[in-house]
């Protein structure tokens, strides 16, 4: 059990640099996910922190002590692959006993600490067989198991669950929740799945293009993304998103679709005609008699709620989830509710607030 | 796998048949001729030969020359394997390390491959040469009396090294491909589990490369008791003495120089024999995929 902190972390492969400056503080028993589209360096963060990879600048410190220059076997931390990685010439039990053997723990011991992750896990039938026996999930398993029987002070997960089918995945995510909050070991998740995302974690960072975008609480991220880009990779349908000026001595905005609307909470700081980008949750837009009409010229049916896809007459898309069946007709009226518009400066892409 | 249906039997025959007739010609029909020849008697000029049985067999096994022989194989095959393979497997995993290095050096050894057996000992022949040969002449000028025309057991040192030389090429190709298909993370996972880089070879690295060094062992053996014929003929030419005479030297020596041709064929036939065994060996283990 241990703190973690990432400070100033770059990382450039040659010429090209991958992580632009990370900063991290994980709190003793956090549950830390790292999310962010592919290729955005969130496995070469988990990496560095794990020691795979040296940093070509900034520090790692576990639990206080600067591990920066250490070795992975001087971390004490233990790791789950996304493919795995078990020993294939190992049985099950071996896997899990190999770190324990290394560290020169009496054999009594090795056996019940295996036992016992074996136990937690529901693998102690499998501890005979070698890996190639073992369906993904129990892979998965024991390649758990094998993490936990070290009793690392720092998880490491590099997309574990990506393997896996569908709902083995959603049984194996609330497992791993549930064995985390029990076992209260500070971990670092890496996935690109905002659904695993928002339901593991503790915290989000959420990373874009090497850098982390924001480091907040899954409903503070959705609720008040730090930025477009976290905006619109967050929540499903993506976030809508119209141009727009600051207007009325910041008091509102006025759309390049037509309406100028209010803030709901108050001025946004700024010269007047300040170009904004305006977000707003499809699920938050309102279907009515008056408003925009939207030409619909696409509608998506998901039994209890509707997906429409239209165009507003200035040529800005907007989809709209609503719940119920699809209104009849080619056109629908929208307005957009003043208390769930997002507001965020059109040059820097960053979150205006009051 | 992927399965092409042929119809009637006419085409496929046809397209293995220079396979086949290569066969029949190389090697069926010499080792037909060699295990009819074994059970004969005949005198050096050929003029008659009479059917003896078993008995060219009985006396090779009793012959003394004949178990120095064996024994001279024997030491002479472990020590090429165990060389070849170990050197093979040190540059290979060298070579692994460095993948960016990995092409220029997978060029320079696949070299010795490539070079005839007879030209390979020349080159170590004016290498180890007592009096022209570089590193003959230093050995000598250090104190050490280097001089395999003389000493037996230089003379099996020199045609050991030369004949492992040959086969590290082969033996890096393999091992490099094994490592290499070992997945990183498993290494890494390791690494993880506290194993230090020695540790990770004993404990993963080199177990998960036992398919790979058995199926060598048994390459290297047979190339050992079979294909250094060339090699020890251009270098100590059996001797000093018999200090180099292996099995197949043997054969030759028995076959050509004496023209004992029942002997001789009763030679190659026990060989013939053990290649046979090795190999019925190899396929029993390949399939059980030794290990894992
Ligand atoms: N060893 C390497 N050498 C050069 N470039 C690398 C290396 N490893 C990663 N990269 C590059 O660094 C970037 C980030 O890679 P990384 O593996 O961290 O992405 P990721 O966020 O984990 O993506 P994914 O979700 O696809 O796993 C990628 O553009 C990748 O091409
Ligand atoms: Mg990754």
């Amino acid at each position: 059990m241990a703190t973690l902190d990432v400070a100033g972390v770059t990382k450039s492969f040659g010429t090209t640099q991958v992580l632009h400056g990370v900063d991290l503080t994980v709190a003793d028993g956090e549950m830390i996910v790292i999310v962010g589209a592919s290729g955005c360096g969130k496995s070469t963060l988990l990496r560095i922190v794990a020691g795979l990879e040296t940093a070509t600048t900034g520090r790692i410190s576990i639990a206080g002590r600067d591990v920066t220059g250490l070795e992975p076997a001087d971390r004490d931390i233990a790791m789950v692959f996304q493919n795995y990685a078990l020993y294939p010439h190992m049985t099950v039990g071996q896997n899990m006993a190999y770190g324990l053997r290394i560290r020169g723990l009496p054999k009594p011991e090795i056996a019940q600490r295996v036992t016992e992750a074996a136990t937690l896990l529901g693998i102690e039938s499998l501890l005979d067989r070698r890996p190639r026996q073992l369906s993904g999930g129990q892979r998965q398993r024991v390649a758990m198991g094998r993490a936990i029987v070290r009793e690392p002070k720092l998880f490491l997960f590099d997309e574990p669950l990506s393997n896996l089918d569908a709902k083995l995945r959603v049984q194996m995510r609330a497992e791993i929740r549930r064995l985390q909050r029990r076992l209260g070991v500070t971990s670092l998740f890496v996935t690109h799945d905002q659904t695993e995302a928002m339901t593991l974690g503790d915290r989000l960072v959420v990373m874009h293009a090497g850098h982390a975008a924001q480091v907040a609480t899954p409903m503070e991220v959705w609720a008040r993304p730090a930025d477009t880009y976290v905006a619109g990779f967050i929540g499903s349908p993506a976030m809508n998103f119209l141009a727009g000026t600051l207007a009325d001595a910041g008091q509102a905005v006025a759309l390049a679709a037509g309406p100028v609307l209010r803030f709901a909470d108050g001025p946004r700081p700024g010269p007047e005609g300040l170009p904004l980008t305006i977000g707003i949750r499809p699920e938050h837009i309102e279907a009515g008699a008056s408003g925009l009409t939207l030409p619909l010229d696409l509608v998506e049916p998901l039994g209890s709620e509707t997906v429409l896809h239209g165009r507003l007459p200035n040529g800005e898309a907007l989809t709209v989830k609503l719940a119920g069946p699809a209104p009849a007709g080619p056109a629908i009226q929208v307005t957009l509710p003043a208390a769930a518009l997002h507001v965020f400066d059109a040059a820097s892409g960053k979150r205006l607030d009051r | 796998m992927k399965k092409t249906l042929f119809k009637g039997t006419a085409l496929p025959l046809l397209l293995l048949a220079p396979q086949l007739a290569v066969t029949c010609v190389f090697f069926l029909w010499p080792a037909g001729a060699a295990i009819w020849q074994s059970v004969l008697q005949e005198d050096p000029w050929g003029t008659r030969s009479e059917f003896v049985g078993l008995r060219n067999f009985a006396e090779v096994l009793v012959e003394p020359e004949w178990r120095g022989a064996a024994l001279n194989t024997l030491v002479f095959s472990t020590s090429v394997a165990v060389l070849a393979m170990g050197t093979a497997l040190f540059l290979a995993v060298q070579a692994d390390k460095s993948i960016r290095g990995a092409n220029l050096y997978k060029t320079l050894l696949i070299w010795p491959y490539a070079v005839a057996p007879a030209v390979a000992a020349v080159l170590w022949l004016f290498l180890f040469h007592p009096s022209i040969g570089l590193i003959g002449r230093a050995l000598n000028q250090a104190g050490l009396d280097w001089d395999y025309k003389l000493n037996g057991g230089q003379a099996m040192t020199l045609v050991i090294i030369a004949a492992a030389w040959k086969q590290v090429s082969y033996n890096f190709i393999f091992f490099l491909a094994g490592l290499q298909s070992i997945p990183k993370s498993v290494l890494e996972a390791a690494a993880i589990d506290g194993a230090r880089p020695v540790r990770r070879f004993w404990t993963i690295i080199f177990p998960l490369l036992s398919p790979t060094s058995f199926f060598l062992l048994v390459v290297n053996l047979v190339y050992a008791f079979f294909d250094t014929f060339g090699v020890i003929h251009a270098l100590t030419g059996g001797g000093p003495g018999k200090a180099t005479e292996t099995l197949i030297y043997k054969v030759y020596v028995e076959g050509v120089q004496n023209v004992n041709l029942g002997s001789s064929a009763a030679q190659s036939v026990i060989l013939m024999v053990i290649v046979i065994a090795l190999t019925a060996v190899q396929f029993r283990f390949i399939e059980r995929k030794v290990h894992y």
